[in-house]
């Protein structure tokens, strides 16, 4: 790209700003259909602003380089926008509209201002390439601040998942919720053991009443916190297991042999109670008549 | 030549492995270990890695070695003391220690040896 084009180009948006403004804020406004006085003057501000910083870039250097130390505000404000936009929850076409819809007003103006048809589509290009690479580093932002928000959830979801409670003295349970996966497996098993030291019990229950389909891979992963939590000194008890699971388990020909497994969280309780030598029975016969009178 | 020790309690065998295992170390220990047991009629022993950071495949096959040896000895093995990390380790290793019997720490291991003599 040539010198001049780039100044020109500069040249003729800063002698046309306000026209191209308003004509830009018309068609941001058409395209997105969003009507609101606050959001109206939000992108009034916005849109003035990211002009200003576009035609200062476009005036400091002869080569358009969007990746440029020149381009930085530029590009922190698409950034910027794009980031807001992806939290207040507009699509990422919406979000790209706000580049792409500069276009039209740009070209309008290189049409009347340059006469040589040569140097027209020159600048036509320039343009192109210019508001393309922008469009698309605004989608790329957009696309950056929806993954952070995912993955910010992924995080939350994790630790929210895999609490582990104290039943009893030396008796833990670990009631799993939602499907197992290999990092899941890795959270799990690392709150499990780290307990099994903290509190030092002998026992852990693993429940899975809320794992909605066991296969192969949760089944291994299922062995292998069972064989860590061996290898730390406790053993480990499965309850919770659905009739389907059973049968899947069965069919998939996952050899459970070697742990314990029972049907309720409460089976297992019983056996865990019965392995540390404590017992829980109802209060004797006697009071129990006169609670009943009572009542 | 460093040595790990062998400390005898009752009659059972306590080792604690707090420096970094090579084979020399190993092949000494085994010996020493297998002496020990049949010089004391040891009926256990416990091998206390509570002080190991990291354990690899050579360390993981070294403790089965040695309970297998003691299981032809008559003496029952005890591994007390893993670490969080390092049982996650063994586990992704693939290496569950089949036969060799665990506990949380040294007192439990104990306990477990003598619940089994009884």
């Amino acid at each position: 790209m040539k010198a001049t084009q780039t100044s020109t180009l500069g040249s003729i948006i800063r002698k046309h700003e306000g026209e191209i403004l308003a004509d830009w804020l018309k068609a941001q406004s058409a395209s997105t259909g969003r009507r609101g006085q606050a959001q109206e003057t939000e992108q009034r501000a916005a849109s003035k602003e990211f002009l200003a910083a576009m035609t200062e870039a476009l005036g400091t250097e002869s080569e358009i380089d969007t990746r440029s130390a020149a381009w930085s505000r530029v590009r922190d404000m698409l950034t910027e926008l794009s980031a807001t936009r992806a939290r207040q929850g507009y699509s990422p076409s919406e979000t790209a509209t706000f580049v792409f819809s500069l276009k039209q007003p740009i070209f309008a103006r290189l049409r009347a201002d340059i006469a040589d048809v040569q140097a027209l589509a020159d600048a036509f290009w320039a343009t192109t390439l210019l508001l393309d690479s922008l469009g698309l580093m605004t989608t790329e932002a957009f696309q950056k601040s929806r993954e952070e928000v995912i993955s910010r959830q992924q995080r939350e979801l994790l630790e929210l998942s895999t609490p582990v409670v104290e039943l009893w003295e030396g008796i833990l349970a670990l009631p799993l919720i939602g499907t197992l996966d290999s990092s899941r497996t890795q959270v799990v098993m690392e709150s499990l053991l780290e307990k099994i030291v903290s509190s030092g019990a002998a026992l852990a229950i693993i429940d899975i009443t809320g794992v909605p389909t066991v296969d192969t891979l949760v089944a291994q992963h299922l062995m292998k916190t069972v064989a860590a939590a061996r290898l730390m000194g406790a053993d480990c008890i499965i309850s919770g297991i659905r009739p389907q699971i059973a049968q899947t388990i069965v069919h998939l020909g996952v050899d459970l042999s070697q742990v314990i497994t029972k049907s309720s969280l409460a089976d297992a309780f019983v056996v865990a109670l019965k392995r540390t030598g404590s017992r829980i029975e109802a209060r004797s016969a006697k009071a129990e008549p006169a609670a009943t009178t009572e009542a | 030549m460093e040595r790990i020790p062998i400390l005898r309690m009752g009659r059972f065998l306590l080792v604690t492995i707090q420096v970094d295992m090579h084979d020399q170390l190993a092949l000494t220990l085994q010996d020493d270990l297998t002496q020990r047991i049949v010089s004391d009629r040891a009926k256990g022993v416990l091998i206390d890695i509570s002080s190991l950071d990291v354990v690899d495949s050579f360390i993981g096959r070294m403790i089965s070695n040695i309970a297998g040896m003691s299981r032809v000895l008559d003496a029952q093995t005890v591994v007390v003391g893993m670490r969080p990390a390092v049982a996650i380790t063994l586990v992704e290793l693939g290496l569950d220690l089949a036969g060799v019997r665990t506990a949380l720490n040294v007192e439990k291991g104990m306990a477990l040896l003598q619940g089994a003599q009884s």
